[in-house]
């Protein structure tokens, strides 16, 4: 169905409901690389008004990704809570944007309506919304989760500490870890990327991630991220593993391009609760996603890149989820030109899986072709945390030295935590307590290079790794 | 000058009283910084930025063909461009970086071919400039036997551009070294992507990758014994790729890597 605007005296047609969605979108590379964005900046607002004034209801009829050549669209649709539903079915696109604003639209409202929106009816709304509007209505959503940590709590700022080195060196690893439990990061996981991804290496380094945690009694999880197949290879051979972890995207034929579908997702959620290792819940699964996998994969389906990273997310809803976040900037210019193109996709991101009822972090991120800096990841994780994001990742000194991008550092968490009054979870502050770091302020004291304490902590971890 | 210097609150420790020191020999991470408040010493924040400013540096210089040309002499060298018109345009468009410019034409050499090598700048130059001639030398040492088109030289070049150029020129082999993605600590970094009957639709998983060749990573000596090991091979079993990657086992370590599933999405040059 096609589908028109006049605007100032020219008419603007759209051949599909895709094409409007695109259209619609905030400029950014990948649409463009993907021949999907507005050819002007006029075409753009006449998509927003169109959307503006679509039923909200219009995606539950009209798939952009046919059901029957795609898995994830039959999990959307088949789990879609029509009852949930009913308060906003009525709505149209833009009558949903103002409903979020108002003050109808409650913490209590919105968790009770996740079930019956979809990734498409997010992305479709937050088209129509300014960067301050995707922070108020993210603001106002509340998603809590529970390992040995709990985290999406008010008032709180969850940390992924990433302590990744070129060559999976124990002890480089340790020292890593190390330097960033000193920053008190780490509540809501310690989370290694290996640099050789292949089941023995991600074992131990499981194994040695879990002895440095039982050594010092933290109240964290830990992670490898490896592949979903080695994990289970891992889950069945006996191993310490807390969190399965898996990048995920929004289509069948990208998800087969990470080497993964809902079913050996759904086996290794299975696999991985069964441990219950967890101590104060049990959601065990970890993802990641990011704007332009799909196109990178050839798997885009003509949808232009947000609306299928929010599909991503309905992927991760269906296995509930510890911790979901976008990599916002490290696929690169192509995708994300800049620092305004990669902060308006973190607002979004977060926003999107915020709305659907995913415990939503960020790795606020850019790569050294990205036209963006430091300044510009202190603009933008300083709004994801006005937001109410769930956590952050750092690394030392904001250099990850394996992946060769820069994420957050541990002393962004600080300054993060000084200015805008959020804390770690209370489990892992509780230890922060026990161990002599934490200041009666909330913050994180900072240990003489003298002190007993570090050198002591020091020698630990090298005895471990 | 140590940036550590302009830090208040006085310099870097030295050595005996700073207990990062042995882990320091484990990682380059940048652990055991200090702080100043919350935030970073000045010297740490200004390290940081000349790294950046370096990686950006070589993500934007432009490959002196001229003189890669002179080094690669006795070589015949062919020069072509992609169909990225500039640096701007080639970071936008992997897409026309894998495309030769409209109207090039490739000679294909009589009786076929078994290895043509493609340097393409990537992106970075510095790389290129730096290893790649040495490295094409080092490789022509260890392939007697191998029959070697006109070495290639692509100016805002991706990993693909080296399909069309291998299928025009009828070679069996294409190896395309080009410059890897800057990091901080690493802006010089090089890598070979060797993929068998080159032509335009090839994936990743059909190529092996030997990535990592700078002067602390890889050296050139050992990429070069790589890649030849890999040249008779692929010329014998008529396949690059995962399938070439199953069979070697742990002969020649991590360095070499066949297409596999990425556990994020990708942030390649490719």
């Amino acid at each position: 169905m096609a589908y028109r605007c006049d605007l100032g005296g020219e008419r603007y047609a759209f051949a599909d409901l895709r094409h409007v969605m695109a259209a619609a979108s905030p400029r950014r590379s990948g649409d463009e690389l993907a021949g999907l964005a507005a050819t002007s900046d006029a075409q753009r607002i006449a998509a927003r008004r169109v959307l503006a004034d679509l039923p909200l209801a219009v995606f539950l009829t009209e798939a952009l990704v046919p059901y029957e050549a795609d898995e994830v669209t039959r999990l959307i649709l088949d789990t879609h809570d029509a009852a949930a539903f009913a308060p906003v079915a009525h709505l149209t696109v833009g009558g949903f944007r103002d409903w979020l604003l108002s003050r109808a639209a409650t913490t209590e409202g919105l968790a009770a309506l996740a079930p019956g929106l979809t990734p498409e009816m997010v992305a479709a709304v937050s088209k129509l919304m300014r960067a301050q509007d995707l922070i108020v209505v993210a603001r106002k959503c509340r998603v809590v989760t529970a390992f040995r940590t709990t985290l999406g709590l008010p008032g709180r700022l969850g940390t992924r500490l990433q302590p990744n080195h070129p060559t999976d060196d124990p002890r480089g690893i340790a020292a890593s870890v190390l330097d960033g439990l000193l920053y008190g990061v780490g509540d809501a996981c310690i989370g290694v990327n290996p640099a050789t991804d292949n089941v023995e290496n991600a074992r131990a380094l499981m194994i040695m991630l879990d002895e440095l945690r039982q050594l010092y009694d933290i109240p964290a999880q830990t992670c490898v991220l490896t592949h979903v197949t080695n994990a289970l290879a891992i889950l069945e051979r006996g191993a310490p593993v807390d969190l399965v972890f898996q990048s995920v995207a929004g289509t069948e034929a990208a998800n087969r391009g990470f080497g993964v579908d809902l079913a050996v997702l759904a086996e290794a959620h299975d696999a991985v609760r069964g441990l219950k290792r967890g101590t104060v819940g049990d959601h065990a699964m970890y993802f990641e996603t990011g704007q332009g996998a799909a196109l990178s994969a050839d798997a885009h389906h003509g949808i232009d890149q947000q609306t299928v990273e929010a599909r991503a997310y309905a992927v991760a809803r269906a296995f509930r989820p510890l911790l979901v976040n976008t990599v916002v900037g490290f696929i690169g210019p192509e995708y994300l030109y800049d620092g305004k193109q990669i902060a308006r996709a973190g607002l979004e991101d977060h926003f999107c899986g915020k709305l659907l009822g995913l415990p939503m972090g960020c790795d606020v991120c850019y790569t050294n072709h990205a036209e963006a800096d430091q300044d510009d990841m202190d603009g933008l994780m300083t709004l994801l945390t006005v937001a109410g994001c769930s956590f952050l990742i750092a690394v030392p000194g904001s250099d990850d030295i394996m992946l060769n991008y820069q994420s957050l550092s541990f002393h962004d968490v600080l300054t993060l935590r000084g200015t805008l009054n959020v804390r770690a979870a209370p489990e892992f502050e509780a230890w922060l307590d026990r161990m002599g770091l934490a200041t009666p302020d909330g913050g994180v004291r900072e240990l003489e290079p003298r002190h007993p304490s570090l050198a002591r902590l020091l020698d630990h971890a090298e005895r471990v790794a | 000058m140590s940036g550590g210097d302009l830090a208040s609150g006085g310099g870097p420790l030295p050595p005996s009283d700073d207990p990062w020191v042995r882990l320091r020999t484990a990682t380059s991470a940048r652990i055991g910084l200090g702080r100043r408040g919350d935030a970073m010493p000045l010297g740490a924040v200004l390290d940081f930025q000349l790294d950046h400013a370096r990686a950006r540096d070589a993500v934007h210089a432009a490959l002196d063909t001229a003189a890669l040309a002179a080094a690669l002499a006795p070589n015949p060298v062919v020069q072509v461009r992609s169909a990225a018109p500039d640096r701007a345009t080639y970071l936008r468009r992997p897409d026309l970086g894998r495309v030769l410019e409209a109207g090039t034409t490739l000679e294909a050499v009589t009786g076929g071919v078994d290895l043509v090598f493609v340097i393409g700048d990537g992106l970075s130059a510095r790389a290129v400039q730096s290893q790649a001639a040495a490295l094409v030398h080092a490789c022509l040492a260890r392939l007697d036997g191998v029959s070697i088109a006109p070495i290639v030289v692509a100016t805002q070049a991706r990993v693909a551009l080296g399909d069309p150029i291998g299928d025009g020129l009828g070679a069996r082999l294409s190896a395309v070294l080009i410059g890897e993605r800057p990091g901080l600590s690493v802006a010089d970094s090089l890598g070979i992507y060797l993929t068998h009957a080159p032509r335009p639709g090839r994936r990743d998983a059909e190529r092996n990758c030997i990535s990592n060749i700078h002067e602390r990573g890889l050296s050139l000596a050992r990429a070069a014994d790589t890649l030849a090991w890999l040249v008779r091979e692929a010329l014998r079993r008529g396949v690059t790729g995962v399938a070439l990657k199953e069979n070697r086992g742990d002969e020649m370590g991590q360095a070499v890597t066949g297409g596999t599933a990425p556990a994020l999405p990708p942030a390649t040059d490719r």
